[in-house]
């Protein structure tokens, strides 16, 4: 017990279904796992297969229907509506597309995270977005709109906007999916290299084979079923 | 401290970005805002003019109290009462001078056209205060003679270019229900509701001219009081002490008077509080367009926020300010239009249409309630937000 509340993420006998009567699905089958702090995990799988939904569920987007969820030792089935909602202020999100405020620029996305931050002052969030953006290397595009930016830009503001709320669990669903394979290669060293900087622990949902080398460990996902580790 | 500490709290002005990024859609607000602003500027504002327009002489009077008849509906139904009853007033401790007051309409004759109008004439004794107006005394004293009257100038212009031929040193002269009379002075009154013109004599010549009128008989009758006097008091014992055939009321009281009666038997009032009412609705259909669309298109970046941990409560505020907002850049456009629009109505038809305070912060309200409601409204749009959906 003591062991487990160390972890980042603990998920004993998860199931999830969609849909009532005679069209219900069997998304999510009794699935366990868990994922220590700093470590990077890797959830690939064919379309379909339900790992966008177990994302969902953890990053306590979802009601949980069976089984236990445990983010940062916080038992989340069962968890009101606004024990979730403060959860998430410690979970980041990556998505697929980059999702930026498209009337803000890429200084003031970043802000956006660091905002949910307590306990510092307007000109200290400035300057820590600043300083995330900087470390993704956009210091020359700080008040450009993301509509001026390239696809790999916005996607690295992302990053830093993910970053700058300093979640110590960074989910992302296929965030190199809309890049070419460089740029791609490229978001996910750079993610790597920040969350260890932090000691955040990364669940990253990809179809892309390139980068399955940055994970300390791969989940093969299929029909709901996490299959035995290769 | 506290605002310091504000200060250092503030966020990222999400409303205020959203609002102002979409220059197009901000512009159609304001439009759309102003516009049912003037609208009600405007229609309150004639309907108060309206109003005010119809005391214009009562509020020159030079009266504390004010004795008129109990039959008198309105100025333009004004009854007879016995003169003596001024001199009963005076008994009073507390009264220091009355003036008695021959109100009635007479017909003017314009003497470019020789077109017939009816105005209002107000006989009084030349020697007596009459208004608070400058340099009155000098110009009532011209009425001692007998045929001479003082003409308003902002009588409307169908009674002929008095003022004008006056001034350029032109003896006037015409008929006053058939009787001849000499301008002797110009006065500044303006018209009002049930008169198009005024007129101002002696009572002596006023009963000249309307010879059909009691010698003892006047319809109004202005009390001035010692400074310092409890008015209500004097009111008080006034009426307990006169008999029953005439009423005693403050100056203030016989102004709310009058306009009581063009509120409660003319059209007037429902008229322009429709007019105000249909622009009100008018801004909050559009108001509630604009944030209503501006939800449903920034959804998917509503939702973005949800998942990052804001809560719902922090994006209601978002539309709320951004309410609050278009309330704030439609208001000030409405205001400026509304003055310029009040100066060229003053122009144009001598309506003494003012900004008052009371009318600015009433449109103010009604805008800033007009853009919280549709934002209100417009939230539940947000509940569609749902982060799960993003991914």
């Amino acid at each position: 017990m003591n062991n487990s509340n160390k972890n980042t993420l603990d998920i004993v006998s998860l199931n999830h279904w969609y849909g009532q009567g005679d069209m219900r699905r069997h998304v999510i089958q009794s699935i366990s796992m868990e994922i220590s702090p700093g470590e990077v995990v890797l959830l690939t799988g064919p379309s379909g297969c339900g790992k966008t939904t177990l994302l969902t569920l953890i990053g306590a987007l979802r009601k949980v229907q069976d089984g236990d969820i445990k983010v940062f030792g916080k038992q989340l089935y069962g968890a009101s509506r606004k024990t979730r909602q403060n959860l998430r202020k410690n979970i980041g999100m990556i998505f697929q597309g980059h999702n930026l405020l498209r009337c803000l620029t890429a200084e003031q996305n970043v802000q956006m995270g660091a905002d949910l931050l307590n306990g510092f002052s307007y000109n200290a969030r400035r300057a820590q977005s600043r300083e995330w953006l900087r470390a993704v290397g956009l210091e020359d595009h700080m008040s450009k709109l993301p509509h001026d930016l390239s696809g790999g830009q916005k996607q690295r503001v992302a990053i830093a906007r993910a970053l700058a709320a300093r979640p110590k669990l960074l989910l992302a669903d296929e965030p190199t999916s809309a890049l070419d394979s460089s740029t791609g290669r490229e978001i996910v060293d750079l993610l790597k290299k920040l969350a260890l900087e932090q000691s955040c622990s990364v669940l990253m949902v990809t179809h892309d084979p390139r980068i399955l080398d940055v994970a300390d460990r791969l989940l093969l996902m299929e029909d709901g079923q996490l299959l035995p580790s290769v | 401290m506290k605002l310091k500490n504000f200060f250092e709290k503030r966020k990222i002005p999400l409303a205020w970005l959203l609002l102002t990024r979409q220059p197009l859609r901000i512009l159609v607000a304001i439009a759309g805002i102003s516009f049912a602003g003037i609208l009600m500027f405007m229609q309150l504002g004639f309907r108060d003019g309206l109003f005010d327009a119809s005391v214009t002489v009562h509020k020159l009077l030079d009266a504390d109290l004010v004795l008129i008849s109990p039959r008198s509906k309105s100025s333009i139904s004004m009854s007879g009462f016995p003169r003596r009853r001024l001199v009963q007033a005076m008994a009073h401790k507390d009264v220091i001078g009355t003036t008695a007051v021959n109100w009635n309409f007479l017909l003017w004759r314009n003497p470019e056209n020789l077109s017939t109008r009816a105005i209002l004439a107000l006989g009084f004794e030349p020697s007596k205060p009459l208004l608070l107006e400058s340099d009155f005394e000098r110009k009532a004293a011209t009425l001692k003679n007998k045929g001479r009257v003082l003409f308003d100038d902002l009588s409307r212009e169908e009674f002929g270019p008095i003022a004008s031929w006056f001034r350029s040193g032109r003896v006037v002269e015409t008929e006053v229900a058939g009787k001849r009379v000499r301008v002797s002075g110009i006065v500044s009154l303006g018209p009002s509701f049930g008169a198009d013109g005024n007129l101002i004599t002696s009572r002596e010549t006023f009963l000249g001219l309307s010879p059909g009128n009691p010698q003892g008989s006047i319809e109004i009758g202005l009390v001035r009081v010692k400074k310092g006097s409890d008015i209500e008091k004097v009111v008080r014992s006034l009426n307990f002490s006169l008999p029953s055939d005439v009423k005693v009321m403050t100056l203030n009281s016989f102004i709310d008077f009058e306009k009581d009666y063009w509120k409660s038997s003319t059209s007037i009032g429902f008229i322009f509080t429709l007019g105000a009412a249909m622009g009100f609705v008018v801004g909050c259909v559009i108001v509630y367009q604009i944030l209503y669309s501006d939800v449903s298109d920034h959804l998917p970046e509503y939702a973005t926020l949800m998942a990052m941990g804001y809560n719902l409560r922090s994006l209601l505020g978002v539309v709320a300010r951004e309410g609050f907002i278009l309330s704030i850049i439609g208001y000030i456009p409405a205001y400026i239009v509304g003055q310029v629009l009040y100066m060229y109505v003053r122009s144009s038809t001598r309506l003494p249409l003012e900004m008052s305070f009371s009318r600015a912060s009433l449109i103010f309200c009604l805008i800033l309630f007009m853009c919280m409601g549709s934002a209100i409204a417009a939230m539940k749009k947000l509940a569609d937000a749902d982060p799960a959906e993003i991914f």
